[in-house]
């Protein structure tokens, strides 16, 4: 299913990217604003989808050559894997703990190890929604 | 954690490091790496032991999940010492004749082996455990290994049958056992069995401690192979021969006895269980000598005559039991001889069924046949495996001077024990063993003569048979060494195995006599015993030398009601039905699905509502309703209402997301700004899902489907949203508990996040989320597999 719409595909490139930050924004945000590694993962999924749908499937897989599949696996894996590192530390599983520290260039800056919990999350909900949609729809043909 | 806890779990760290041991050092057998495992153990266990004094019991706990009181409690008494030598010095020669015996090349060694080594930590974990539950963990986990050693050689269809029905028959006793510990549990109040010993009287008073005691029978006579659910033994023999000699002749079968000995403090003394395991044990040892007489093959054979033989074991087991019983309080000691003979003859059978299982093993390898009718006057060609055999079997039939003999005698006092000191209606109880006896003593002597005697002559279709490996005959040589010594020096473990185990399975009777001794000899005088076994080689000889006519009996006699049969048309008829069930409600269709689904709502949520009246609808506290609310309802409305009476799929698809967009402007209205996010998100993506799936979506119009149909399914629509609007309005009058939602206000205190929303996701609540995206990628991989690997044939439509 090859079709060119040439207002679509134009918007989409430019699109796509600030989707794109929009989404890693929101990701990080999420410790104080609304947001999150769950709307952060399904915001940069639809950015995706935008591109799978403006573009042809095979092109798309050749500028991100990712495979969702194993992304899927690999955020269930960083989850889980941060709930196990609390056993290092003696706490109960899960166990998420934060501090501030002094980063050059960013100033005083809160580091919370919720956040790579929720990039785990993140990256769970991208490879899972885009699993199922490409499946889908490569399987039309 | 204690040096016992590690032997326990030994075997299960090396279960995975054998196959990559295995598969690193190709040139090497694997049976190298894991003979290790239960030689460490046989030395590990061998410092309890000591040949002049009993071994001192150790006792540790680990908790295990504390909150459901099950700790991984370990105790090393005599009766557990016994079982745990046996498994591991067993184990250790049954390694070694594997090595010789399976076959590098060909065979999936690294499985093989870690197969073994979990079936060897599970057996050690059920005969150490002191927590019921620990001890029913392990016990179902020797199932699990004997399954997957049964099924070895897998491509073969009687491998996967035996598997399949040991599997089955074990794990539904051992199904049984598990609620007779809970009842257990429910009359004592504790799962830790020498806590359960010490209340003494005080359970068997409760209501439930009879059917626990069933209960518990039942989970022991299923993995004994016990009548009548002997019938999984013969098929098990479809492993292969070491995994036989191991599992189903020396230890896994003996679990059962062994938990019936654990218990016998508990029930023993009452009536009950002294009538089951007497009548059960003794019938089994019957049906299993007159059933292995007339098996050809040479393996069903010795499968039976174990069933037979720990029939024996049970029924002296049961005998013994009467010790505890205070109508026999003054001759309780007569019968603690039973608890004696049983001990001993557990290691006796151990020890020659072993050797016969291995120099079958030998005889299989060497002439490619187990088949009686085929094999003859091999003792022209393997006369050291010939002298091995007879050792075993001699031993087996009760004949001195091996070990067997001394255990046989035994066993006739204990029955002849009961018939003396109660009345003379229990002379069958001497009788019976004494004809199993006989039986035992014809199919020893076919084990040895029909196979060995004879002349010998090379049949085209054998190989040619010779003499084994010195290696495979290791094993058996020192058992069968074993055996003799057994005969000449069976005092050599009295103090230090058999009177400890003794102690351990009546101890009430023992704690005033911390004193006693047992002796044992081989030679008793010329008394009733000696004149019995005398009397089983004359009648014996008779029979063997009548074998043919005599096997032809049991084909005219009603036999062939067999058990096997009833387990087949049983499995076939659940299998059949179960079937029938499931295609009643199974149609494939998800509308059909969703309907049992929303109807059970409202039948079981709604219907509860209404009959209890447990809620009741207050709107009167509710804010009020704004316009733009109740515009942005009726938007709702009527996008549904649209979606409905629409022809056209697209529209539809249109329609339903306008639902969801509108559902997250409510929550812009609420103030949830994330979920009104997650919402938006959510509804594009789907709606992209919808779009992609639009050429699968069914072509049928809404409205061919019939009136009667679309009225029902209306009906169930309207009473699933009732309910839920119900249960919605009702929720805001109830609060049974005070709501948790307080806590999460600190959440930048607690979590350092100023988002409360996103610090439940990750933090106080991440167990949750963890899951969730568990389940998300679960389902994708679900779909993904359902898309990609399904099968081309069924592409076309």
């Amino acid at each position: 299913m090859k079709f060119t719409d040439v207002f679509l595909q134009t918007a989409t490139k430019i699109l796509a990217f600030i989707i794109m930050i929009y989404s890693i924004y929101i990701l990080f945000a999420g410790h104080h604003n609304p947001g999150g590694g769950f709307i952060g993962g399904l915001i940069t999924a639809s950015a995706l989808v935008l591109l799978y749908i403006a573009f042809d499937f095979q092109s798309i897989r050749d500028i991100v050559p990712v495979d969702f599949n194993r992304l899927a696996a690999i955020g269930v894996i960083v989850s889980v894997l941060t709930g196990a590192a609390s056993f290092l530390f003696d706490v109960p599983f899960l166990t998420q703990t934060f501090d501030y520290f002094d980063l050059p260039a960013l100033g005083r800056t809160e580091l919370a190890t919720a956040v790579v919990f929720d990039l785990g999350v993140y990256m769970a909900v991208i490879g899972t929604t885009m699993t199922i949609i490409t499946s889908i729809s490569e399987d039309q043909k | 954690m204690t040096l016992l806890h590690v032997a326990i779990l030994l075997p299960f760290i090396s279960v995975p490091l054998i196959p990559v041991l295995a598969l690193s050092f190709r040139r090497i057998h694997a049976g190298w790496f894991a003979i290790v495992v239960p030689a460490l153990l046989l030395v590990i266990f061998a410092r309890y032991f000591s040949f002049q004094k009993p071994p001192e019991p150790q006792y540790a706990s680990v908790p295990w999940i504390p909150s459901l009181r099950i700790h991984f409690s370990i105790c090393l008494d005599g009766l557990s010492l016994l079982f745990a030598l046996l498994i591991s010095g067993i184990g250790t020669l049954v390694v070694f004749y594997s090595i010789f015996y399976m076959s590098k090349e060909r065979e999936k060694l690294h499985l093989f082996y870690a197969y073994l080594l979990l079936f060897m930590g599970a057996m050690l974990g059920s005969v150490l455990s002191d927590n019921l539950l620990a001890l029913y963990a392990f016990w179902e986990l020797t199932s699990v290994a004997s399954f997957l050693l049964i099924a070895f050689w897998f491509h073969r269809k009687r491998s996967r049958y035996g598997a399949q029905k040991s599997m089955l028959i074990t794990m539904s006793g051992g199904f049984s056992m598990l609620l007779g510990f809970l009842m257990l549990y429910a009359a004592s109040g504790t799962f830790g069995i020498r806590e359960l010993i010490a209340l003494g009287g005080q359970v068997s008073r409760h209501g439930l401690f009879i059917p626990a005691m069933f209960l518990i029978l039942l989970g022991a006579f299923t993995k004994s192979a016990q009548f009548p659910f002997h019938i999984w033994l013969p098929d098990a023999m479809e492993a292969p021969t070491p995994i036989s000699a191991y599992l189903h002749s020396a230890t896994m079968v003996k679990a059962g006895v062994y938990l019936v000995a654990r218990l016998t403090p508990v029930f023993g003394g009452h009536p009950e269980w002294f009538w089951t395991v007497t009548v059960v044990g003794l019938l089994t040892l019957l049906m299993g000598s007159l059933l292995a007489i007339r098996q050809s093959d040479l393996k069903a054979l010795l499968a039976y005559s174990t069933v037979s033989q720990i029939g024996l074991i049970m029924s002296l087991l049961g005998i013994g039991s009467l010790a505890l019983a205070e109508a026999h309080a003054d001759r309780s000691f007569l019968y603690a001889g039973a608890i004696l003979a049983a001990v001993f003859h557990l290691i006796n059978h151990s020890i020659f069924k072993g050797c016969l299982f291995m120099m079958i093993g030998i005889l299989d390898h060497e002439t490619g046949t187990r088949d009686i009718r085929r094999l003859a006057g091999l003792i022209h060609v393997m006369p050291a495996s010939f002298t091995l055999t007879a050792i075993g079997a001699f031993s087996m039939a009760g004949l001195p001077p091996f070990g067997g003999f001394i255990s046989k005698e035994m066993f006739f006092t204990g029955a002849l024990t009961t018939w003396r000191t109660m009345d003379g209606f229990f002379v069958w109880i001497p009788i019976v063993a004494w004809m199993a006896s006989v039986f035992t003593f014809i199919y020893c002597m076919i084990l040895i003569f029909k196979v060995f005697a004879g002349p010998y002559e090379a049949k085209p279709s054998m190989r040619a048979p010779h003499e084994a490996p010195f290696g495979m005959l290791v094993s058996p040589m020192i058992l069968a060494a074993l055996v003799v010594l057994l005969f000449f020096l069976p005092n050599a473990v009295t103090p230090s195995l058999l009177e400890p185990a003794v102690q351990t399975v009546l101890p009430q009777l023992f704690a005033d006599r911390p004193d006693w001794h047992a002796h044992l000899s081989a030679w008793h005088g010329l008394n009733t015993e000696l004149l019995m076994t005398i009397g089983i080689i004359l009648l014996g000889t008779l029979l063997y030398k009548y074998l043919t006519t005599f096997r032809n009996l049991y084909d005219s006699l009603p036999f062939k009601l067999s058990l096997n049969q009833a387990y087949d048309n049983g499995l076939q008829a659940m299998e059949r039905y179960s079937g029938k069930v499931l295609r009643l409600y199974m149609s494939g269709s998800t509308s059909h699905y969703l309907s049992y689904l929303f109807v059970f709502l409202i039948v079981v949520v709604g219907g509860s509502f209404a009959i209890g009246r447990t809620m009741t609808l207050r709107l009167a506290a509710n804010a009020t309703i704004e316009l733009y609310e109740a515009m942005l309802g009726l938007l709702i409305l009527a996008a549904a209402l649209f979606m409905l009476f629409t022809n056209s799929k697209l529209v539809s698809i249109i329609a339903v997301s306008v639902i969801g967009y509108i559902v997250s402007l409510f929550f812009v209205i609420l103030r949830a700004p994330d979920l009104a996010l997650t919402q938006l998100v959510v509804e594009t993506i789907s709606t992209t899902l919808f779009l992609l799936c639009f050429y699968f979506l069914p072509k049928v119009s809404k409205f061919a489907s019939p009136p009667a149909v679309r009225l029902r399914n209306a009906l169930i629509a309207i009473g699933v949203g009732a309910t839920l609007t119900f249960i919605g309005l009702a929720t805001q009058e109830h609060h049974l508990f005070p709501s948790i939602s307080e806590y999460y206000y600190d959440s930048y205190a607690l979590a350092g996040a100023k988002n409360m929303v996103n610090a439940i996701l990750v933090d106080f609540r991440g167990f949750d989320t963890m899951l969730e995206i568990v389940v998300l990628s679960a389902a994708g991989i679900g779909i993904y597999t359902l898309i990609k690997l399904r099968h081309p044939e069924r592409d076309e439509p």
